[in-house]
């Protein structure tokens, strides 16, 4: 396959995992109003914990949902004892995800040490896929149409569901919704949890694509932001759609412009800033 | 020549119509009461005035020129002046800093990064003459912490009148004082010059209709009725809208 | 008066420093301090004045200390260098100025965010320019009127001066009718406007005096250091400048020199002993955010008071609680 199909596919990829990690970040950014910076640590700690989990025994998909159950005990301990505390200062509960970002950081430094860890392709799903003219690895096929799943299985959450309803509503006026009676406190919790167990099954199913490592944290959550900023906050399709761009620009910048490859992710984020800061789907500026 | 005139003055937000079509003209020197139901638009036609809203249509002439797109930290050097509903006084600070930071608005010192703020003697001078003429020269030194909410809307006051303004825009300023702080405020505006014109908003109609020497009223962005205070209180539409609905 | 006391005090001991600490490294460490210090100040001209959080200011201090460092081993002398480097600071700021006071808040963070990360990478990828990972060696520090600066007790004077500098140009700054305005626009921007000023122009002046003072120690480190790396660039290093803002209190001079010596003296001298530095740089955030917002200055005094009306407390309250009323 020529490198332009193969980088293609590896963006396709890309923008599966970006997906399952901004669908989060997007609702939390959406409905509490900040940037979850401890977002890529979550990934990060996610993929770290799913690590141990294969080390026990279990297989790569029990692996990614155990993970993703710890990170959303983990996410709800710190919405509950941390952010909450802080209700309605937006600054100072970015300025704790930061902090936080560092603390889990170097946790996992300590716990799991400074070497990557590679994560196996589970054995059924080695093989590739002809597809017309594209040779597609199975298991990255199979990342996508778990993201695409996962979309839509959200889609469905947020249209049809009350739940899902009432967080349509706090990512549009939180406090209108809770003079209407929306228990909006509940609802932070809910998407905090919701977010960081997602954040953690991406960073487990990510793992044999990226493998685990001390920075993946720091490689992933700009991505996260810029995918966010690019869709607009609280929004799915948004979140959707700037998962394959970013990961599109991310794959071929680094092929083609190795240089520039941070500064071709942040440009678009600060023009987007500047000129549309609601981005492209989204109803509020940040 | 008029104060203040409005044409066509329009606002919307989004589908909603704010102001529609307003026409207004204010007379140098004239009092104007400007009153209206919860929602009629009359703070929005302030914010329209000041420059912190922009209008969608229309225009608004000055002591006769055009400001329509004068922007509204300008307008304030052309004599324009105006307290809030809200009480957004800077705090912290005493009450001498506070119309000290009103004063120095206008003045080029505002610029200055080396003088000390605290040595301006001239403007600590009219700062205190601003409060003295609101009866507060004995608290200046106090901060906002230790004043009674009726002292803080006297502060706005001073403040808005320290710039010695040529139109003065009040909006609500008995809001939620004491009978007594009503009758203070109230002389305060009494004794205001008649250089100054003024254009208040307001609820409380006894201490409102004796300053009062025309009144306007607005209903869902619209002027409906004006007139001389006579006119209006016994005027059908007047007591429709507040009686009838 | 015991503010003044206090102040000469503070000053004579600073000056006598390489009296009473004798080993070069502590020397080193206090020039550590000075130097962060000088940043802290810059910052908490925005942060604390201007009520804007930056989180990309370790991209001026960096901007500043690669561009002296490219010069200097380039070739060019020391004075020219310095000029030149605080003139690309200066312009520097104006572009950060410009895009980030688009917005206010957490709008503001998240372009100022996105600017340091872009110097970053840049200091990152392109090789050609900073060496990358590499980065550049200062051959040299400057020696002013010929006096050799390489040592660490010349070297500890000098950037006494540039400090005591700073905090004199702080000092008149704040005191001033600009400073005062600022403040305004910090604390009630809608009405500053209605009262007549310029609010953008007063916050692109005060990032401008800010960017430049965080460059100045930019360059104090470039030749403390006399080596530069993309790390100085890095997030976490705009981080610990917000930390040390934050831990001393943004309402005062002391608190930034107060979060700087707090933050220079752990990262010094707790990492001989803890490993975990970056884990406790995220905790102490976290406290600090949580339970003493507005800093450890303040935080402390409140405290110190709180303590002292607890021991004088009780004779209050005993004749009081013979009379069976309620105490405190």
């Amino acid at each position: 396959m020529s490198l332009w199909l193969l980088l293609a596919v590896n963006s396709v990829t890309l923008g599966g995992l970006l997906f399952l990690l901004s669908a989060g970040f997007s609702l939390i950014f959406g409905l509490m109003r900040i940037p979850n910076l401890t977002h890529g640590s979550f990934f990060m700690l996610g993929a770290y914990l799913g690590a141990s989990f294969l080390a026990l025994g279990l297989n790569l998909w029990l692996a990614a949902l155990a993970s993703a159950a710890a990170m959303a005990v983990i996410g709800g301990g710190i919405e509950r004892l941390l952010l909450r505390r802080l209700a309605g200062q937006e600054l100072a509960q970015v300025l704790v995800t930061l902090g936080l970002s560092f603390m889990i950081a170097d946790f996992c430094l300590m716990q799991w040490g400074g070497d990557p860890i590679p994560i196996d392709t589970p054995a059924g799903l080695r093989g590739a896929l002809p597809i017309l003219i594209i040779t597609f690895p199975t298991y990255r096929l199979v990342i996508v149409i778990i993201a695409v799943v996962v979309a839509a299985a959200l889609w469905v959450m947020l249209e049809r569901t009350r739940l899902g309803a009432m967080i349509r509503a706090g990512v549009d006026d939180a406090p209108m919704a809770r003079v209407t009676g929306i228990r909006v406190s509940r609802l932070f919790t809910i998407v905090f949890c919701l977010g960081a167990a997602l954040a953690g099954f991406a960073g487990v199913i990510g793992g044999p694509i990226l493998s685990v490592y001390p920075g993946l944290d720091a490689d992933m959550l700009p991505l996260a932001l810029i995918v966010v900023i690019l869709g607009g906050t609280g929004s799915l399709l948004g979140a959707l759609l700037g998962s394959f761009i970013i990961g599109f620009l991310y794959n071929f910048g680094q092929a083609l412009f190795p240089e520039l490859a941070y500064i071709i992710l942040f440009l678009p984020m600060l023009l987007i800033l500047l000129v549309r800061p609601q981005g492209l789907f989204g109803r509020h500026a940040p | 020549m008029s104060a203040l005139e409005l044409r066509s003055l329009a606002k919307s937000f989004g589908g909603l119509r704010v102001t529609a079509n307003v026409n207004l003209d204010v007379a140098a020197g004239e009092r104007r009461l400007i009153i209206g139901p919860n929602g009629a638009g009359k703070t929005t036609l302030f914010n329209l005035i000041t420059g912190e809203l922009k209008p969608d249509g229309g225009s608004i002439r000055l002591f006769g020129q055009d400001i329509t797109r004068v922007p509204s930290r300008q307008r304030a050097h052309l004599g324009l002046a105006r307290t809030y509903q809200i009480i957004t006084l800077f705090p912290g600070e005493t009450l001498l800093r506070n119309v000290m930071l009103s004063l120095l608005g206008l003045s080029p010192l505002r610029w200055n990064c080396v003088a000390r703020f605290n040595r301006q003697e001239a403007l600590i001078a009219r700062a205190r003459e601003a409060l003295k003429r609101v009866g507060l020269d004995a608290l200046a030194d106090r901060t906002l912490a230790q004043t009674s909410y009726g002292e803080r809307r006297r502060v706005e006051i001073a403040m808005a009148l320290a710039q010695q303004p040529r139109l003065l825009l009040l909006d609500e300023p008995f809001a939620g004082l004491s009978i007594d702080e009503r009758k203070d405020v109230q002389k305060l505006l009494l004794a205001v010059p008649r250089e100054v014109t003024v254009v208040m908003i307001e609820h409380d109609m006894d201490v409102a209709l004796e300053l009062a020497e025309r009144i306007t009223v607005m209903h869902f962005g619209e002027i409906i009725v004006e007139g001389t205070r006579a006119e209006v209180v016994s005027h059908a539409r007047t007591r429709e809208v507040y009686l009838g609905e | 008066m015991t503010r003044w006391v206090a102040l000469a005090l503070a000053l004579l001991a600073l000056v006598t420093v390489p009296l009473w600490i004798v080993n070069g490294y502590y020397v080193n460490i206090v020039s550590q301090i000075l130097i962060y210090a000088v940043l802290a100040l810059g910052l908490n001209v925005l942060v604390g004045y201007a009520g804007l959080v930056s989180l990309g200011h370790a991209g001026l201090f960096g901007v500043a200390c690669y561009a002296a460092a490219w010069l200097v081993a380039g070739g060019w002398g020391h004075l020219p260098a310095a000029l030149l480097a605080l003139g690309v600071i200066i312009a520097t700021s104006a572009v950060f100025a410009v895009l980030s006071l688009r917005a206010t808040g957490i709008g503001f963070l998240m372009i100022t965010l996105a600017i340091g990360q872009i110097l970053w990478g840049l200091a990152y990828r392109w090789i050609g320019l900073t060496g990358g990972d590499n980065g550049i060696n200062v051959p040299s520090r400057p020696a002013p009127f010929g006096l050799s600066l390489a040592l660490s007790r010349p070297f500890y004077f000098f950037v006494l001066i540039v400090f005591l500098a700073a905090v004199a140009a702080m000092a008149v700054f704040i005191r001033s009718p600009f400073g005062a305005s600022l403040k305004g626009t910090r604390d009630q921007p809608r009405r500053m406007t209605a009262l007549g000023y310029n609010v953008w122009l007063i916050r692109f002046l005060a990032f401008l005096f800010s960017g430049f003072w965080s460059g100045v120690a930019g360059l104090l480190f470039c030749y403390y250091n006399q080596f530069v790396s993309p790390n100085v660039l890095a997030l976490s290093s705009s981080a610990e400048a917000l930390l040390m803002v934050i831990s001393g209190g943004t309402g005062t001079l002391l608190g930034p020199i107060a979060g700087a010596t707090l933050v220079v003296i752990m990262k010094n001298v707790a990492s001989a002993y803890i490993e975990r530095w970056n884990f406790l740089l995220g905790a102490i955030f976290v406290a600090i955010v949580i339970f003493m917002p507005e800093g450890l200055v303040p935080g402390s005094v409140r405290l110190w008071r709180w303590s002292w009306s607890l021991l004088r407390r009780p004779r209050a309250g005993a004749a009081l609680r013979v009379g069976g009323g309620r105490t405190g």
